[in-house]
């Protein structure tokens, strides 16, 4: 995944974490979670252990939970693993058998297997760039919770989720989301930077949310056109079948080439999603952390301000009483707020930038990645092309 | 140029009277309305010329249709017209749409290249209606088909498509609604006349010279319209051949028809399993293209709202190549479209046009059978009489004998005529199908290498913007 996370240079080993198998059983993956490092908390220096994807958002939760990481952008949790659509097509292909011939039915077959093995294959990508980016930084890598995650060997207790706190996931969301209008709509921001870069983060991240959408939907059918041109070779082909001996070699060539177009146009689709689409996805979901964190920082704000307000209650309550307990209490509760405000105001400026800079280079590498490849696919299919016509001139 | 696209003239529906031009549909008649039209035409010297030239063309063609077609020299068909130096161009230029509200028609500009001495100039441009291609169809295939001709269809009617240029305003610019009717059905036209251009014989046709050549209104031909009461009688012909095709068997004694016509079957089937298939991929096509566009739109609102710079513009460097592929996408499916699922499409019409040949064929073997059992049937009672001695009758059955004798000899000899024509053909039919083919695929292949070409120029031209970003 385009992710080059934090300051680590590539030679730094001190935790190194991939996901070097996965096993898909029904609905639920297993990810064999592998993990080296020369950091002295773990026992061994290099280790497996067998993990699902509630696991993953457990680990997600803890670091959210956390107050020492409120200031840091906490790198979104993995998708859940979702094929449906992959085990729907299948389904419909099943029942469009009768109408299609036993070879346009199989490489529909084949078309929707390597469908299902590719989104199998983000979904592990997708999960092992969510620990290689807690594993590379340098606070979140000392996580307590991370190192059991990598090295207890035993179910953590977050599974299974059952219905009940999937609802609570929801109604937590739902909080998330709440919070940021009520925050938004109370707390009058000391900041202009910060309410510019709200603003900002939450029109951006719709954007995208749009854009992933489109892009996603683009590419869907580009590669429903690359398999409607199935039928229209394996059409030609019986064209030059029932046609006696004029026209035959000619048609087998035309399915030919479009069979080998298909191919070409397949991969069109595919590197689009590859470099297109899921980039827009992850940086939709990043900048939905983005936004986690300023909303994390707006309720500190609320909490700054009614220290604010308790002190000066306190005070006016106490103003004939010369260091009286309960002013001392509140002037301390008020530091300390106003020290945690700076402090997660600070984090975040630094988070944001480097936000940024990380957004600039994926795109930079994507963009740059999926111009060549259209360039490379359009040549091959230039190339094809024009092979095809010289030869079906020479059967003129 | 633009009266004479209009409304006919008057006296040209008093030419023809028994045409039943008055029992017309009633929209004819709220169409009669611009009377300073054909004013302009009687009052303009050069209408009245081309008026006496279509009298005279009438009348050589009346000369021309008792001459049974069938004893027509065969050496105007030895000589493609490939074979010699001369060259016939039909294209359909500008369209025009005539009038207004149900009366509504579009006008075709149909001109023609050629330098082939039947013809009297050598470029030049007539003004035709839909209905006119329909009517010439009709004047060829009376003439032709009965001998055993394929004659290439018409583009069908479409009543949504006409509904929707009727209803729609020209005044009001509205360019979309419609336009692409027109613009496909302009070009299948072209193939049309194109195609029976092509023919040998029909190209010396006198009726389809004057389609081509006399910029006049030619008479209208009710029996065209769907809504006439010779459209419905069309309609009562057309189920009842219907029955006949399907209920009627032939014992072929012929192999080649029995294995033509299993190729033909063949074909059909695979033809239009083909078609149905590519005409899904232009939708697939279509709708990529809308979605591209949706994408573009999304890059230019992302690259808005983007705060870096270079990444900004990048993004707004990728709507703009979104678009261009967009359109590029658009091409595509027109190149789909136009040239293959078209291609496929007349060769269903015509492969349907073979069949109407076959099936001449199979009356007159109809026919001739007749004869021939009415012929026994009068030998057995010419028979009958001679045993009862029957003089009287006898010479009745004598005569009549002879009749049919001299009717079931026609009756052979047309269905052998009609048998040597389809092969005849058939041959050219299957020459001029390979080569369509052949040139429509490489058309279609060239066309898509173009777009392919371009579409690598595209994404060359917004790599640096990517490398760009900083």
């Amino acid at each position: 995944m385009a992710d080059e996370a934090k300051t680590v240079p590539l030679t730094d080993n001190t935790l190194v974490v991939d996901i070097s198998d996965a096993l898909s059983e029904k609905d639920k993956v297993k990810f064999t979670v592998h993990t080296r490092t020369t950091m002295k908390v773990f026992q061994k220096s290099e280790f497996l252990v067998v993990r699902q994807h509630e696991e993953f958002i457990w680990l997600h939760d803890r670091y959210e939970e956390e107050p020492k990481y409120a200031g840091y952008i906490i790198p979104p949790p993995p998708p859940r693993p979702n094929f449906d659509a992959s085990r729907e097509k299948l389904q419909r292909l099943g029942e469009g058998e009768g109408t299609m011939t036993k070879e346009e039915f199989t490489k529909m077959k084949q078309e929707l297997e390597a469908e299902y093995l590719a989104t199998f294959k983000k979904t592990v990508a997708m999960h092992e760039v969510f620990l290689t980016r807690l594993a590379s930084h340098s606070i979140f890598r000392e996580d307590s919770h991370l190192q059991v995650f990598l090295e207890y060997d035993q179910d953590l207790c977050a599974r299974p989720k059952g219905k009940l706190q999937q609802l609570g996931g929801l109604v937590k969301s739902l909080g998330n989301t709440t919070d940021q209008y009520y925050l938004n709509a109370t707390v009058r921001d000391v900041n202009d930077f910060f309410e510019q870069q709200m603003n900002s983060l939450t029109e951006y991240h719709s954007q995208l949310k749009e854009a992933t959408t489109r892009a996603d939907r683009m590419t869907e059918k580009h590669k429903e056109l690359a398999d409607s041109y199935i039928k229209i070779s394996s059409g030609l082909l019986q064209l030059a079948n029932s046609d006696n001996g004029h026209l035959d070699k000619f048609l087998a060539r035309v399915a030919d080439t479009y069979e080998k177009a298909r191919k070409v146009e397949s991969r069109v689709a595919s590197d689009q999603d590859l470099k297109l689409a899921d980039t827009l996805r992850y940086y939709m979901r990043d900048s939905q952390a983005a936004k986690a964190l300023l909303v994390r920082r707006l309720k500190c704000l609320a909490t700054y301000e009614n220290a604010n307000r308790t002190l000066e209650k306190a005070r006016h309550k106490n103003k004939d009483i010369h260091a009286a307990p309960e002013v001392q209490e509140a002037e301390m509760a008020q530091s300390v707020a106003c020290e945690q405000f700076e402090a997660i105001s600070a984090q975040a400026k630094e988070e944001l930038l480097d936000f940024k800079t990380r957004r600039l280079h994926a795109f930079r590498k994507s963009l740059i990645e999926l111009a060549e490849l259209e360039i490379k696919h359009a040549r091959t299919q230039q190339d094809l092309l024009k092979k095809s016509i010289q030869g079906l001139k020479e059967l003129l | 140029m633009a009266e004479d696209k209009l409304d006919p003239p008057p006296f040209f529906e008093n030419v023809n009277i028994n045409n039943g031009d008055k029992e017309e549909d009633l929209f004819v008649s709220a169409r009669q309305g611009p009377v300073e039209n054909s004013t302009h035409h009687v009052t303009n010297g050069d209408s009245n010329d081309a008026d006496i030239s279509h009298l005279k063309m009438s009348e050589s063609k009346a000369e021309l249709e008792t001459i049974p077609i069938s004893h027509e020299p065969d050496s105007l068909e030895a000589a493609e017209l490939e074979g010699r130096d001369e060259f016939l161009e039909i294209s359909i230029g500008d369209t025009q749409k005539v009038g207004e509200g149900m009366g509504a028609y579009v006008a075709y500009r149909v001109t023609t290249r050629t330098n082939m001495p039947i013809f009297k100039r050598t470029n030049f441009t007539v003004t035709r209606r839909f209905s006119d291609f329909l009517g010439l169809h009709d004047k060829l295939t009376e003439k032709y088909l009965k001998v055993g001709r394929i004659i290439p269809p018409a583009p069908e009617k479409s009543v949504i498509g006409m509904t929707k240029i009727k209803m729609g305003s020209s005044t009001e610019g509205n360019q979309n609604n419609g336009s692409d009717f027109v613009e496909r059905r302009k070009a299948s036209l072209e193939r049309y006349l194109r195609r029976t251009a092509q023919h040998p014989v029909l190209i010396m046709d006198p009726d389809f010279r004057e389609f081509l050549e006399y910029d006049i209104e030619l008479p209208k031909a009710t029996s065209t319209s769907a809504l006439s009461s010779a459209g419905v009688m069309r309609l009562f012909n057309k189920v009842g051949e219907t029955v006949n095709k399907i209920t009627y068997k032939m014992d072929e004694s012929d192999p080649w028809f029995e294995e033509k016509l299993a190729h033909i079957e063949a074909l059909e089937t695979q033809l239009r399993k083909l078609h149905t298939n590519v005409e899904a991929m232009v939708t697939y096509r279509k709708e990529l293209a809308a979605l591209t566009n949706g994408v573009s739109r999304s890059a230019a609102l992302l690259s808005a709202c983007e705060d870096h710079n270079s990444l900004s513009r990048a993004l707004a460097q990728l709507a703009d190549t979104e678009e261009k592929v967009e359109s590029l996408h658009l091409e595509q499916a027109n190149t789909d479209f136009y040239i293959l699922c078209e291609l496929l499409k007349d060769y269903l019409g015509l492969l349907g046009a073979v069949r109407d040949a076959f099936h001449e064929r199979t009356k007159l073997f109809q026919h001739w059978q007749h004869s021939e059992q009415m012929l026994a049937k009068k030998r057995e009672a010419k028979a009958k009489f001679e045993l009862q001695n029957r003089t009287d009758k006898l010479d009745q059955a004598n005569v009549e004998v002879i009749e049919w004798e001299s009717k079931v000899e026609r009756g052979q000899e047309s269905f052998e005529k009609i048998s040597q024509m389809i092969k005849k053909e058939m041959e050219r039919f299957e020459k001029c199908r390979i080569q369509d083919f052949k040139v429509m695929f490489i058309k279609y292949l060239e066309n898509h290498l173009e777009h392919q070409a371009q579409l690598v120029k595209y994404w060359e031209a917004f790599l640096p913007e990517a490398k760009a970003i900083a």
